[in-house]
């Protein structure tokens, strides 16, 4: 198939329109940040010019950046490792065990897949307020408030529940001749067997928990604590602060899920076909 | 690996280990284990899902105190809904919002779908940029905004709209405006992934039916009516509940661009609930408003299972 000259100068047309839509802003972004000129507020500028880190500096260090970002980077981190652990260890149950029961659980956590969690956002307030069991003290203003309730994820349950039933039952019988126990089959047969769904899991994990907003806004109260993205509303509110400065943390606060997104990109595609993703 | 059996290659029944535990034992250990391994997800489950969820439910039935034992008001809760003016206003918005949302991101995401279908590298690369905005996350991309949009005729979008002669808008900060700049920016952020739904449709298309096209002598637009639209159904049915169930329950892309404003001209169900709720106080009522928001969510999933399971089998 051949095409003609008209046909291809209108596709690079196209090309151009819908990079300069979705891409053009971050253009803008990037230039302003990296630019030492001095703009008045809510100003951008798309010629690249004296070149400067000076504005990562500024929001780095001065505006206080990096603590968000750890707070943010302990979040997500210890947040998406629970949540494969738990739902790995879910998705075994209901994937290669046959138990009474079974089928009340999945409904249960099925129920979870249509909650909007924004709606128990209030009970949820409440419940981190009450002392947990066995350690006795409420989890409110912790980053435990912020972590625990995001652990469990219907949505990378049933997906890693999914990849397990795919899982020949010869190999789990050959292990188990072989003299391994339950908890060997799951860890070095089922797990290495799944790899790619972990990819698939970890990466939508750590996008849904670092899209947290809500939760952040409620349960933490000390500026200290604030993950990135609730805290970069407070720093536009300093008048003090160039657009320059803004933008340079607006930056810092997108790279994560950016590398972790180029990181993992072929697990991504995968997860979206699964359709239920929420949020 | 602990022991090897010569039998385990002739036509012999497997040799069973752990034979020197009882079978009621074992039966026992067979009967605990699938709960062991469910034990974490259903603790943080429980916790913070089921309980908050009932307890939601309940609160919803109280006007909820703090320092005296909560008073059991009945329906009142939800009967004040009802009367509650700046909750309907706050309806209109969100259905406002989720429509024309819903349409723009599909609409824009078929004809991204369409440009840039294929294995071709140069596509593939153009896929992944513009993917950026769907993974970052919504508060970065309302803080984006809020900037791009600026009022001042400085402002990057006035400056580019005044490249056509168009005088500089207010944008988030006008009432007539800003719920459209919101509209706008989640269709920029939605897009992106409807595509990827689409293109995936786009590949379970029967290629014949094009060739058949062919035969015919069919139009590109008339392919694209006829054949691919027909082909994506199952495809643009997702897309559109899926962003439906989201859009109802919008929060965080009003509530950190304009938080509601200006004037109340962006307030959404959610935003009118964070307000009544955490500023001022009046958790019986929020959370009536929250119930009745988790039921029409539930019944639109239900529905969007029921038409599919008919249409699709």
């Amino acid at each position: 198939m051949k095409k003609s000259p008209t046909l291809k100068t209108l596709q690079v047309i196209v090309y151009g329109l819908i990079l300069l839509i979705f891409v053009g802003p971050f253009w803008s972004v990037l230039v302003t940040a990296f630019s030492g000129t001095s703009l008045k507020p809510g100003q951008l500028t798309l010629i690249p010019q004296s070149f400067t880190l000076e504005n990562f500096r500024i929001a780095f260090f001065d505006m206080k950046v990096w603590r968000y970002l750890l707070n943010s980077l302990i979040v997500v981190g210890f947040g998406t490792i629970a949540q494969v652990l738990v739902s790995a260890l879910a998705a075994y149950a209901l994937a290669r065990k046959k138990f009474r029961g079974a089928a009340v659980v999945t409904l249960l956590i099925l129920t979870t897949l249509m909650l909007p969690e924004e709606v128990i956002a209030i009970p949820l307030y409440l419940v981190t307020l009450k002392p947990l069991p066995i350690i006795n003290e409420p989890i409110y203003n912790h980053y435990a408030a912020m972590i625990l309730p995001v652990v469990g994820w219907a949505f990378s349950i049933f997906m890693l529940t999914e990849f397990m039933r795919a899982v020949p039952k010869e190999l789990e019988e050959a292990a188990r001749i072989d003299g391994a126990n339950d908890w060997q089959v799951f860890g070095h047969v089922i797990l290495p067997l799944i790899r790619p769904a972990l990819g698939t899991v970890i990466i939508f994990g750590f996008i849904m928990i670092w899209d947290q907003y809500l939760l952040p806004l409620i349960v933490v109260q000390d500026h200290s604590l604030m993950t990135l993205p609730v805290a970069l509303a407070s720093l536009r509110v300093d008048p003090t602060i160039t657009p320059n400065i803004i933008v340079a943390a607006t930056l810092i606060a997108m790279a994560p899920s950016v590398i972790i997104y180029l990181l993992l990109q072929k697990h991504f595609n995968r997860g979206l076909m699964a359709g239920a993703v929420k949020g | 690996m602990t022991e090897t059996q010569p039998s385990a290659h002739s036509n012999g029944p497997a040799p069973r280990k752990r034979s020197t535990r009882s079978p009621a034992l074992r039966r026992l250990g067979r009967g605990v284990m699938p709960w062991l391994y469910l034990m974490p997800a259903l603790i943080v489950f429980t916790w913070f899902k089921f309980y908050p969820m009932i307890s939601g439910f309940l609160m919803s039935f109280y006007e909820v105190k703090f320092y005296d034992p909560s008073v059991w008001v009945g329906l009142d809760n939800y009967r004040a809904i009802l009367h509650d003016s700046a909750l309907l206003v706050a309806t209109w918005h969100t259905i406002i919002y989720v429509i024309a949302e819903t349409i723009g991101a599909a609409v824009l995401a078929f004809f991204l779908a369409l440009a840039l279908e294929g294995p071709a590298r140069h596509v593939r690369i153009i896929r992944t940029a513009i993917f950026v905005p769907a993974i970052t996350s919504v508060a970065i991309i309302a803080e984006l905004w809020r900037i791009l949009f600026n009022s001042a005729s400085y402002g990057l979008v006035n400056s580019f709209i005044g490249l056509f002669g168009i005088p500089p808008q207010g944008f988030l900060t006008d009432p007539s405006q800003a719920l459209w700049v919101l509209i706008l920016m989640s269709i920029w952020k939605s897009a992106p992934y409807d595509m990827v739904i689409f293109l995936a449709g786009l590949v379970s298309i029967n290629r014949e039916l094009y060739d058949a096209a062919d035969v015919d002598g069919a139009s590109r637009l008339r392919k694209i009516w006829h054949v691919t639209l027909p082909g994506i159904v199952p495809a643009i049915s997702v897309v559109v509940m899926l962003s439906f169930i989201r859009g109802f329950r919008v929060f965080t892309e009003v509530y950190a661009t304009t938080g509601g404003g200006p004037a109340g001209s962006t307030s959404t169900i959610m935003t009118q609930i964070y307000k009544v709720g955490f500023e001022q106080l009046n958790y019986g009522y929020a959370a009536a408003v929250s119930f009745l928001l988790l039921l029409f969510t539930v019944l639109m999933t239900i529905l969007h299972t029921v038409l599919k399971n008919r249409f699709f089998g």
